[in-house]
């Protein structure tokens, strides 16, 4: 239990230009910092607007900068962030607001579609079912990145999405190298040459930001790394040719 | 709205600045790195005074700052090219001590010989 029996927590209000609100909130026994908001759009400030839906770190929809860093604020304690009793909430990074501390996630999975973050199959149900090996090479690089619950935490988390809004995210690009890795895909030709161009995998300069902040421990790095040399082989080899989009 | 600061404190962070860093400030070098060699077309004697000046114990010290920003920027990027090329381990953040060790190694190195 922590020491201090209340929480100051500067909550932002408004849309880009808005303002802090500092709250009053009592501190409980593993209290979330999904809890604290809340707390305070139940007991003091009903207009307070916030996003979340399993509260189980499943649904990826209450991820918010607590303290600086994009975080699932569902998972996040608040013994873990209170930085001397206090806590600063902003809606994410690198993404439209709306109203408080919510964000428009439409670019975010605009870019998903962009970098053909599909299954495009290539059998019918009048098909046997397709025998992917547990143990194969691309059953276990798929599996790897697989886990992605679609929080928006890395894509606010990276500096490329801020200097390039075009830039598809390490999501996007996580998403298309799980895809990339599923024997199962008929789509790779041009899902590689969506995600070769110049808003690809290839304007990632490793910063790790997503592979740090990722609240699923997924390395977006990895499947980006996993991209930049596919997408080099392919274009060795003289596949990738007018597949790419810039 | 913008990350800050606090966002982007971490270890591979620190690599990118350090390794953007040291690149833009070895670039910088270079010209006069050109222009040094260059003195040898001016005969032995232009190439020999400017050589005799660089062995002033504070040019000296310099030149260390050099060889780390040297070391820094082969270390770092050796480490970029093995994250990117090689199969991912759970020990990227290793690497980075590593590089950051050959960094401090090949400068103290450089140092202590010319103490």
């Amino acid at each position: 239990m922590a020491a201090s029996s209340t929480l100051a927590v500067s909550v932002w209000r408004g849309k880009e230009s808005g303002r802090f609100q500092t709250f009053e909130v009592p501190r409980h026994e593993s209290q979330t910092v999904l809890d604290v908001v809340t707390h305070i759009q139940r007991a003091l400030d009903s207009t307070l607007s916030y996003r979340f839906s399993c509260r189980v770190g499943m649904c990826g929809s209450c991820a918010m900068n607590v303290n600086g860093r994009a975080r699932w604020t569902c998972r996040t304690h608040v013994a873990e962030v209170a930085a001397g009793d206090r806590l600063e909430i902003t809606p994410l990074a690198n993404l439209p607001v709306i109203k408080d501390l919510v964000t428009d996630m439409t670019p975010f999975f605009d870019k998903w579609a962009k970098a053909r973050g599909r299954f495009q199959g290539g059998r019918t149900r009048g098909h046997d079912f397709a025998r992917v090996l547990p143990e194969s090479r691309e059953r276990r690089l798929a599996d790897a990145a697989i886990e992605c619950i679609g929080c928006g935490v890395c894509y606010s988390s990276c500096d490329v999405v801020t200097w390039n809004p075009d830039y598809l995210g390490p999501a996007a690009l996580n998403r298309a190298w799980t895809l990339l890795n599923d024997v199962r895909d008929t789509d790779n030709r041009a899902r590689l040459g969506a995600v070769a161009g110049d808003a690809g995998c290839h304007a990632c300069h490793t910063h790790m930001n997503c592979t740090e902040r990722c609240p699923m421990k997924l390395a977006p790095t990895a499947s980006i790394a996993g991209l930049k040399r596919a997408a080099a082989l392919a274009a060795l080899k003289g596949e990738l040719g007018d597949a790419v989009t810039k | 709205m913008k990350s800050d600061f606090r966002a982007r404190n971490h270890p591979a962070y620190w690599a990118f600045i350090v390794h953007r860093a040291s690149g833009v400030l070895l670039a910088l070098f270079l010209p006069l790195h050109f222009w040094a060699l260059g003195q040898a077309l001016a005969g032995e004697a232009a190439l020999e005074s400017f050589l005799r000046w660089s062995d002033q114990p504070l040019v000296k010290f310099a030149e260390t700052g050099l060889v780390l920003l040297l070391a820094a920027h082969l270390a770092g990027g050796a480490r970029l090219l093995m994250l990117e090329f090689l199969a991912w381990r759970d020990w990227q953040k290793s690497l980075l001590a590593a590089a950051a060790a050959i960094t401090l190694a090949a400068g103290l190195a450089f140092l202590l010989n010319i103490v």
